[in-house]
């Protein structure tokens, strides 16, 4: 209470100071730390819960790291290999790598951390780790059930970052942020607050900028004007509006990456309505794609051509038709398929009503609009469809229990730097809380399978990635609708900075000061 | 005076006793609201805690089994009326921090806005008020009535970024946002203040001419005191009494109806957290932020009451024998 007395008496000194002279002050001074604001909070200090703020802000290191393209970089462990029978990986870690709090980076501390990352939704979870050991100093092993080829890809994840056992309270939770970056935590106040220094002890090349904070703000409006105002030199996720408001303005200007995510409908094609292929391609072909990215994301050329934006080179087929808005193409389907036009919608021979459900959440504030627009252009073409606003979690609920019929997403397909993770997650056998539900394509299962074991030749990687994609094009599992484009404001007083597309790092360590 | 029977004493023991039956009925009333909202409550934790690019059924089934969400819920909740005889709320499902830290800090940060705003109000309100009810139908009070009518009219969202617009980005003046830059108080509170200043100016000025046009006022002056020693001897202390109540009952509405106002400015406020909880389904939280917000309703009335008390001799007198 004592601070907060502290911060008032401060605070209205300052009024007064405003009231008789509403000038500036010191808070237009470029201040040395580099403010960042963006409207993710600190949701707990578990790495898979937050992690990915630490991971970003260069606080923590995972053992590999990526290009923009996906390819496995040295992280924390130098250098790798892989056994010929593929299930045992080792791992040479950075022998001068120190954590913040002075105690090496050692195989045994990397490997205790990691092994509290192997339950859902923990990445590494996916990869059937049967135990992780230290064969030395700084000697890793991870020992698999079965190979598995994108291990590197699913160890850059937040949530298999590395924390020194400092960090962890006597139940195994964690108890503070000791991790091994250029930067060090200076003070955490979550859910919306972390400020970070230089750490001297690094043992690569020290970044320039020397203080860095972290404010979430839940507003976009807010966001942008704490970048116009001089206050935040990164602003991340603006929207339109912002984005409109500040495109101009002579402090910031605007960097933007088109990022490997998805907008999209997840089908039920198992209910009878949605198994036939025509119905669902009939759903597609009624949706105007440009439409909505020119009126609700105002950017048209985000309208999706096919399911992987083209910031996923590897998966981005150029050769595929694109996904095309053609409502009488629709009706032609649909009347195929057995569907009558009547005044209050569509029939079935025997008189039922095709009447859809539409699960979205407001998370990403897009989602619940863009399901307004599906839900208008579908009424043009007789297709009645109810919009359900609810949780993010509704959607994985609602393919675990089957009363799922379409639910509107955003899918991240680089939530490990290799997308085949994600894709094996929701296209496998059993298809996936986000991706298909009562549809299974064994050319997709057996491309899958040969994918995630690793030891592809690139030509056959590059054919059963074309082969994965384009039966999800055809087949429309699930309906994609936009891509999405970041947006961040920066301050014209720094330099150097470059925006990621798999949202792995704020790339803190090559920003410099202008000037 | 017995010692039961002082005025003070009774007050306090009144307030004591709502405190203890409001946390009996607000942990009670959340937990059973909050296992009656429809959804899977473990896919609702997971959400909260893991974000929409990782929740899923496996995240679920992890939740659950970690907090063993099985548990009849008659008996979680006589083990958190339990624990809060103990004094420990629990710990948040979904951060996974103590209640009590988590919602210390918030108090804390709502607090410091709450007592802000209210200062500012009076700062503003209270001499406006007097002003106009000194000469009613003067400018003063024309332009406190127009004041009071547009900022009661604007919405706070609308005036935070109208003040956001010229204090911050055109003057410079003061940050956007955030709890940690010097001056970040001020823009939230003056947005709180300046609304609550409005409508203290008008209780103001009727309780002053209602206290101008009272007999005691008339008996001061025909002693020969003069208008400004009778308004400062006898006429303020009895306007101030629907001040201050006044201003009790918005410091309360403040305290706790200023989610949006928190929201934009990204202050870690009290209501902001209980927002959180409620979307991820957060019971222990949701039991805490209620609780603390319905000890600080009890705790506000009481010092209302305790100024009241002060300011108005009848009132102490009326238990006396």
């Amino acid at each position: 209470m004592a601070r907060a007395l502290n911060l008032r008496r401060r605070d209205l000194v300052a009024l007064g100071a405003v009231a008789t002279v509403l000038g500036p002050t010191q808070a237009q001074e470029p201040p040395r730390t580099l403010q960042i604001v963006g409207p993710w909070e600190i949701g707990g200090l578990a790495p898979a819960s937050s992690g990915y703020i630490f991971t970003r802000m260069q606080i923590t290191e995972t053992l590999t790291d990526a290009t923009d393209d996906g390819t496995p970089l040295p992280g924390l462990a130098q250098s790798w290999n892989v056994s010929a029978n593929g299930r045992v990986w080792r791992f040479s870690l950075r022998e001068k790598a120190r954590f913040h709090d002075g105690t090496p980076v050692t195989a045994a501390a990397v490997a205790a951390c990691l092994s509290k990352a192997l339950v859902a939704p923990a990445m590494l979870s996916l990869a059937g780790v049967e135990r992780i050991a230290a064969d030395g100093p700084s000697q890793l092993s991870i020992h698999l059930r079965a190979p598995f080829g994108p291990l590197p890809s699913v160890l850059a994840h937040s949530s298999a970052m590395v924390l020194a056992p400092a960090s962890y309270a006597p139940d195994g939770s964690v108890r503070a942020i000791v991790g091994s970056g250029p930067y060090r935590v200076t003070r955490l106040t979550p859910p919306q607050h972390v400020e970070a220094a230089l750490f001297d002890a690094y043992d690569l090349a020290q970044p320039i900028v020397r203080q860095v904070r972290y404010l979430a703000a839940g507003r976009s409006e807010t966001r942008a004007l704490m970048a116009e105002s001089g206050q935040a030199d990164l602003a991340y996720g603006l929207d339109a509006a912002s984005l409109a408001r500040l495109t101009g303005k002579a402090r910031v200007r605007i960097q933007s990456v088109v990022l490997p995510r998805t907008i999209l409908l997840k089908v039920n094609a198992g209910l009878p309505a949605l198994r036939d292929v025509r119905v669902r391609l009939a759903l597609s072909l009624a949706i105007d794609r440009q439409g909505i990215g020119r009126a609700i994301l105002r950017d048209p050329e985000l309208a999706a051509s096919q399911l992987f934006a083209p910031s996923l080179p590897a998966w981005h087929q150029k050769e595929l038709p694109p996904l095309r808005h053609d409502p009488g193409e629709a009706q032609k389907l649909l009347a195929s398929a057995g569907w009558q036009r009547h005044p209050d919608g569509l029939r079935d021979a025997q008189g039922q009503p095709l009447r859809l459900v539409l699960r979205t959440f407001p998370d990403r504030p897009e989602l619940p609009i863009i399901a307004s627009a599906l839900q208008a252009q579908w009424r043009q073409a007789g297709i009645a469809a109810q919009v359900h606003i609810g949780n993010s979690g509704d959607i994985p609920l609602g393919h675990r229990d089957g009363s799922l019929q379409l639910g509107l997403a955003a899918r991240n397909y680089a939530n490990v730097p290799d997308p085949a993770v994600t894709i094996l997650q929701d296209f496998g056998p059993h298809g996936g809380d986000w991706g298909a539900m009562g549809w299974r394509n064994p050319a997709v299962d057996d491309a899958l399978a040969r994918l995630s074991q690793g030891h592809v030749a690139a030509g056959t990687a590059a054919q059963l990635r074309a082969r994965i994609a384009s039966s999800i094009h055809e087949a429309l599992p699930v309906i994609p609708i936009c891509w999405y484009r970041q947006h961040v404001a920066i301050n014209q007083r720094l330099q150097g900075v470059s925006l990621d597309p798999l949202e792995r790092s704020y790339r803190l360590t090559q920003a410099r000061w202008n000037g | 005076m017995n010692l039961i029977q002082h005025p003070v004493v009774r007050m306090v023991a009144r307030r004591g006793t709502q405190v203890v039956l409001l946390a009996l009925v607000v942990g009670t009333l959340c937990y059973l609201m909050a296992r009656a909202l429809p959804g899977d409550m473990a896919t609702r934790i997971a959400a909260g805690r893991y974000g929409y690019d990782l929740v899923g059924n496996a995240a679920a089934d992890a939740v659950r089994a970690e907090l063993a969400l099985d548990v009849p819920a008659w008996q979680a909740l006589l083990d958190w009326l339990w624990a809060l005889a103990r004094m420990d709320l629990g710990t948040s499902l979904v951060s996974g921090e103590p209640v009590w830290h988590e919602v210390l800090h918030q108090l804390g940060a709502t607090l410091d806005l709450t007592v802000a705003s209210v200062l500012i109000a009076a700062v503003l309100g209270v001499p406006a008020g007097v002003l106009a009810g000194m000469r009613p139908g003067g400018w003063a009070d024309r332009l406190t009535l127009l004041m009071a009518v547009v900022l009661r009219a604007i919405p706070a969202f609308l005036l935070a970024l109208l003040l956001m617009l010229v204090v911050a980005v055109q003057l410079g003046a003061l940050p956007v946002a955030g709890h940690h830059d010097r001056g970040s108080l001020l823009l939230p509170s003056l947005t709180l203040g300046l609304g609550l200043a409005a409508g203290l100016a008008r209780v103001t000025r009727a309780s002053l001419r209602d206290a101008l046009a009272s007999p005691f006022m008339e008996f001061a002056r025909t002693k020969g005191l003069t208008d400004r020693a009778a308004l400062v001897r006898h006429g303020l202390r009895h306007a101030s009494l629907p001040v201050v109540a006044y201003l009790g009952v918005h410091a309360v509405l403040l305290a706790e109806g200023a989610v949006v106002v928190e929201t934009l400015f990204a202050w870690p406020g009290i209501g902001h957290a209980l927002v959180h909880a409620v979307f991820g389904r957060d019971v222990p939280m949701i039991q805490g932020t209620a609780l603390c917000m319905g000890v600080l309703f009890v705790s506000f009335n009481l010092l209302v009451d305790s100024a009241c008390l002060a300011l108005d001799p009848r009132q102490r007198l009326k238990g006396a024998p």
